[in-house]
């Protein structure tokens, strides 16, 4: 399975922006945190990055080249 | 109308006012809700009413000609958007869509100039929202040499890329736009740009570099 985002636990706010605006249903509010589920059709379109207030929420990218040419 | 008195003693723009005249401006608050996806401003359109975010998360954006979208702001609880056109008797310069539901607080426009012209606090609390929003767009103009910001991003991935084998750097728009100096939008900007001319492709997250010369070249890297 592919990575998920990535929550810091330490600076979240459990303010819930995350979970209100992620299409794919990976992020959820349980027992008063936020959870990261795996889910097929999480498109890392890194919008919970960029809603997260506290910068507690990052969707890294890993960078490599392209090793077969056609 | 009417809205939680609450809520609105919490904005910038109403701060500071005694009880009895947040009574008598909150006769002019009006509440809406917005499923999201849903367009709450429209580009071009004259603009008719200050928005209040009162729970959810909207974006003010633009849309390019081919019709990809540009993020600018985004508007948390507690945050405005519109001022600008309200203020200045314009048309709205971006849309503003709902990213998730929302629920917003509104003024129109009559109603905050009769309000503003009835109570000073309000307008002296307009001009620090302004002066505000003045500082922000000062800081994106100095980031505005677009090609400058793509050229670094591009030197950035670079720089980080892995081999292949072993811990493999893994870095966020974030961190990028940190290294940068710049705004986190500015590298996603910077991203599709790359995309475009060739040199990368973003496949979820990975960044792909397709071709090194071309990387080079926009980083400014010769040899
Ligand atoms: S990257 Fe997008 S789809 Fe994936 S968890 Fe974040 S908001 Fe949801
Ligand atoms: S938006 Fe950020 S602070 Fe708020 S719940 Fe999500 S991770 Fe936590």
């Amino acid at each position: 399975m592919g990575d998920m985002p990535i929550i810091d636990e330490a600076k979240c706010q459990r303010c819930g922006l995350c979970v209100s605006i992620c299409v794919c249903g990976a992020l959820v509010m349980e027992d008063n945190a936020v959870k990261v589920i795996q889910v097929e059709n999480c498109g890392w379109c890194t919008m919970c990055e960029l809603v997260c207030p506290n910068g507690a929420i990052s969707c890294p990218f890993e960078i490599v080249v392209e090793t077969t040419r056609d | 109308m009417a809205v939680n008195l609450d809520s609105l003693k919490s904005l910038p723009y109403f701060s500071g006012l005694s009880e009895s005249v947040l009574l008598s401006v909150n006769q002019h608050v009006f509440e809406k809700k917005a499923e999201r996806g849903e367009i709450l401003v429209f580009e071009g359109e004259p603009a008719e009413t200050l928005y209040f975010v009162v729970a959810g998360v909207v974006k003010v954006f633009k849309t390019s000609a081919d019709g990809k979208e540009q993020i600018y702001r985004i508007i948390r609880p507690g945050d405005s958007f519109n001022d600008v056109p309200i203020l200045a008797d314009g048309v709205n310069l971006a849309s503003a869509a709902a990213m998730s539901a929302v629920v917003l607080n509104g003024i129109k426009k009559k109603d905050l100039e009769a309000v503003s012209r009835e109570y000073p606090q309000v307008a002296l609390n307009i001009i620090k929202v302004l002066s505000l929003r003045v500082e922000e767009l000062v800081s994106l103009v100095e980031d505005f040499s677009f090609r400058r910001v793509s050229g670094r991003v591009a030197k950035i991935l670079l720089e980080h890329t892995g081999n292949g084998g072993g811990e493999r750097p893994r870095l966020t728009q974030q961190e990028m736009a940190a290294m940068i100096g710049t705004a986190r939008e500015m590298v996603g900007r910077s991203f599709r740009s790359l995309e475009e001319e060739g040199a990368i492709r973003i496949e979820r997250n990975r960044i792909i570099i397709v071709n090194q010369e071309i990387l080079k070249k926009i980083a400014g890297i010769t040899g």
